[in-house]
């Protein structure tokens, strides 16, 4: 039998390269030597960026729990982008207008946030389980009414700054320092950042160990035989999509409540869009599991900071090539895990039919 | 049992043998020492029920799957296909039971579609399709429409489809499925003009007047391999439902009866409607006691399946349901498999397993809410692994170990599985629908001691099953479903299967023309 562990890392290291080769292609197709290419994308980055890459990746990996838990009972959450923009926004509110203390307005800003994402989730779920509605058609139509809506908030009640308008900036008091790794001017790992961790391990427990979990996992192996174990699925469906849409509204607190972050409030120039999008592609490199996705967030953090030292290196591409090197990751990834998967299988039979030639006699004859 | 190997040249070029053939998928060996001969320029049927391994038999001598073991001869020589191109170039063609034709071309276009290069697309292809049209009495004009055709035409079209690209020999599958008497007469009589022109013809159906009508040489299949042939000139119906069905198999003898007189499952007035409103169940009114089996005898597609799925709350029906005297009727599926109900499902990749989970796994599936899987919300690993242990060496299911997905598995090792999980737990009433169904012998034996014993202790079981000689040997009493309606009670010592069969469509031993019902007796059992 294939060791598990090979087949783990075969998957991924085969899409990697796939991926080296054809950016390569690219860089030399647009012009650009892709040995420089490499050697600025390869480098070790800076102090500074470091710290990017660990806040970058601790969004994304939020991001890419919240996709994957929809993701494990095949629920094509790609609202992600929308929960989050709603879930920061009324957070950001909520954490401007300053009406609890501190600490405890950070703790009820996050739960806020939580809830504002479940509650934008749950309408794709409602429509999903009352009226039939794929939930693919009714997030994607959500994320554009996200920006919308924000947009129409922010513009009625937001605070007027410079030629933007934009939520009450944090007061000081409900701001956090983070983890100086480094000297004081490289900035901080966010303290927020931890929530991913937390996250991550909650989720799996609570897909592993958790009768739950087990329900929500068999809902998406096979829906029909989760139905005659008793799984409920519309309520699966619903739970599902707001325990997704929950920590999707995590997904950009991080940056609002740190101080070293470029803004602490909520406008279109502060708001890190796009993290929704990248989430659901880690969640698949990752194989919706933990420590997949983990990994995943940092190779797609480190490849996005990376991309910006390019023009400062000289080399002529434009950093916008990252996003085919993310992308050729994900396709290849996909044809990767299921060509390593058949292998698998065929593996196990194998040795199925080994362990029984060896202690059995007479085998089955079937219709 | 196996035909004697004759030589296969002697009635001309269009002969094939098959010899040996053995097909295993993952899990199940659909085909095992399959012979058949085949003689060139007759008709040769191939009859069995459903799930006999017709089917995988066919693909492979389409080409269409490749057989593990075995040869197949045609004309004399030896032939190995890995596609259906393979096989079209040796002369074979086949009829697929779904007509594969494009409704928005014509009878020209479908034909020549992917075999442009015989006699191109234009001319000379509408004369070769007119040729080949008035030589068989097809009576088809090239141009027109295929949406504009009936069914028994475009069947026509397809076998012109297959004669336009040289087929010698023509496989079809269950071609009278889909056509009315008078469509299968005239397709009959067309048959006999390809065979009078030295065609062969495999003809694939479970149609026994049919069957006796048209063929020349019958082989009969069943549980994957060939069981016998027989003569259409002497053979009788109930001789061929008997070899397809198998009476002579070992039956699985009932002891004395348990049956006691509680009553533990009771639907009065249980009716189920689809989604326009038509019946599926209609007013069903059932007890079943403890330590009693009732078997459920009927044509498939009749509503058993729907029957099990009401009764499991999977669907919803109205009427009353009362368990051990308790009216259940607004219990979920979880609550009613917490209240003792036991399920072994008739698709048992469908809707008993995770095929991708590994087997402890799929010991907790449907059970999740009960010890030994869980304490509190979390699911307890240790106690369901070992309780999966359990079921292994209870069950004999063959397996290097518990962590093995289930989709490695055999049918029969997979079966045993969910017998022994469904049988955990103290269940007071099993569903069983079908529980040996693609099973191995053995585990088909042990199954059947399983619900026997079981059934001792004190265990109501609802028996659902396509295998009469199943029905009669393990049930006490048995009831025949008919479109939706349970139709007669039959004691099973004293019932035939021609009394079931005859039950099960509707008292008429002849013709009927619904499709789903089937001609006859033994028949029933086998569609």
């Amino acid at each position: 039998m294939m060791p598990k562990l090979v087949s783990g890392v075969l998957a991924p290291v085969m899409a990697l390269l796939a991926a080296i080769v054809i950016t390569s292609g690219v860089v030399v197709f647009v012009g650009a030597s892709p040995v420089d290419f490499w050697e600025v994308m390869l480098s070790w980055p800076s102090n500074r960026n470091v710290l990017t890459v660990l806040n970058q990746a601790s969004m994304i990996f939020l991001s890419g729990t919240a996709a994957a838990i929809g993701f494990r009972m095949n629920l094509f959450n790609i609202g992600v982008e929308g929960q989050y923009r709603v879930a920061s926004y009324v957070a950001a509110v909520f954490a401007g207008g300053a009406f609890l203390p501190g600490a405890l307005n950070i703790v009820a800003s996050i739960v806020l946030a939580m809830l504002a994402g479940a509650a934008w989730a749950a309408i794709p779920a409602v429509l999903k389980v009352t009226r039939g509605v794929s939930e693919v058609i009714s997030t994607i139509m959500l994320n554009a009414i996200a920006v919308f809506l924000t947009g129409y908030l922010l513009s009625n009640y937001g605070e007027k700054a410079a030629d933007t308008r934009r939520t009450t900036p944090l007061e000081d008091s409900t701001m956090l320092g983070g983890f100086k790794l480094f000297e004081d001017k490289d900035g901080a790992v966010w303290t927020l950042s931890l929530l991913a961790v937390v996250v991550g391990f909650l989720f799996w427990f609570i897909i592993n160990r958790t009768r739950f979990g087990f329900d929500l996992r068999a809902t998406g192996m096979n829906e029909s035989a989760a139905v005659a174990s008793g799984v409920s699925v519309k309520r699966m469906v619903v739970t599902a999509m707001m325990l997704s849409g929950a920590v999707a509204g995590l997904i950009w607190l991080p940056n609002l409540f740190a101080e070293t972050a470029s803004g602490n409030y909520f406008s279109s120039s502060v708001f890190q869009s796009g993290l929704g999008f990248t989430g659901i592609a880690v969640a698949l490199l990752g194989r919706n599991n933990p420590v997949g996705i983990a990994l995943g967030s940092l190779l797609f953090a480190f490849l996005g900071v990376q991309s910006t030292q390019l023009e400062f290196a000289g080399v002529d591409v434009s950093n916008d090539v990252v996003l085919v090197t993310q992308g050729v990751i994900v396709l290849t990834i996909v044809i990767a895990y299921e060509v390593v998967g058949r292998w698998r299988a065929a593996a196990d039979q194998r040795a199925v039919r080994a362990a029984l030639d060896a202690n059995a006699n007479k085998q089955e004859v079937a219709a | 049992m196996a035909t004697a190997p004759q030589g296969s040249t002697a009635d001309g070029g269009n002969s094939v043998s098959v010899q040996g053939i053995t097909k295993r998928f993952p899990g199940v060996v659909a085909n095992h020492d399959v012979d058949i001969t085949i003689r060139g320029g007759t008709v040769h049927a191939l009859i069995g029920e459903n799930g006999a391994g017709k089917s995988t038999l066919m693909k492979i001598l389409y080409g269409v799957q490749k057989p593990d073991e075995g040869t197949i001869t045609v004309a004399g020589q030896q032939v190995s296909f890995s596609s259906p191109t393979d096989a079209i170039k040796v002369g074979i063609g086949m009829v697929f039971q779904h007509f594969m034709l494009a409704d928005n071309l014509t009878v020209l276009e479908n034909v020549v579609l992917g075999a442009e290069k015989l006699h191109g697309i234009g001319d000379k292809a509408r004369a070769e399709i007119v040729r080949i049209s008035d030589a068989y009495g097809f009576d088809l004009d090239p141009d027109d429409l295929v949406e504009r055709l009936g069914v028994g035409q475009r069947q026509r079209v397809e076998i012109l489809k297959v004669l336009f690209r040289g087929a010698k020999i023509i496989i079809l599958d269950e071609p009278t499925a889909v056509l009315v008497p008078q469509e299968v007469d005239a397709l009959f009589a067309n048959l006999r003009e390809l065979r009078a022109s030295g065609h062969t013809i495999l003809f694939i159906s479970h149609k026994l007047d049919e069957v006796l009508a048209i063929a020349d040489d019958i082989t009969v299949m069943r549980r994957g391999t060939t069981v016998g042939e027989a003569d259409p000139k002497t053979a009788t119906k109930l001789e061929l439902a008997e070899l397809m069905v198998g009476s002579e198999l070992p039956s699985p003898e009932t002891e004395e009866s348990t049956v006691t007189d509680v009553v533990l499952l009771e639907l009065s007035d249980v009716s189920l409607l689809d989604d326009r409103g038509r019946h599926l169940l209609r007013d069903i009114d059932l007890t079943i006691h403890k330590g009693e089996v009732l078997g459920i005898a009927g044509v498939e597609g009749n509503g058993q399946a729907e029957l099990v799925e009401t009764i499991m709350a999977m669907r919803k029906g109205t009427g009353t349901v009362r368990l051990a005297g308790n009216d259940i009727a607004k219990a979920n599926t979880r609550e009613r498999r917490e209240l003792g109900i036991g399920f072994v499902p008739e698709d048992r990749h469908r809707h008993g397993l995770l095929l991708d989970a590994p087997l402890w796994e799929n010991r907790v599936l449907g059970h999740q809410t009960r010890e030994p899987n869980i304490t509190g919300p979390l699911i307890n690993r240790r106690d369901a692994r070992k309780d999966t242990q359990r079921i292994i060496d209870a069950y004999d299911v063959r397996t290097p170990s518990m962590d093995t997905h289930a989709r490695a598995l055999s049918g029969g090792n997979q079966q045993k599985l969910i017998v022994g999980r469904e049988m955990s737990g103290d269940p007071v009433l099993l569903i069983a629908a079908h529980p040996t169904r693609g099973v191995d012998v053995g585990a088909q034996a042990a199954i059947w001691d399983h619900i026997k014993r079981a059934r001792r202790e004190g265990l109501a079981v609802l028996l659902i099953s396509a295998d009469l000689d199943e029905l009669i040997g393990l049930s006490d009493r048995i009831e025949v479903i008919l479109r939706g309606r349970l139709v007669g009670e039959f004691d099973p010592r004293t019932v035939t299967p021609q009394d079931l069969g005859s039950a099960m469509t509707g008292g008429q031993d002849a013709e009927t023309k619904d499709e789903t019902t089937s001609t006859s007796n033994g028949e029933g059992a086998a569609s």
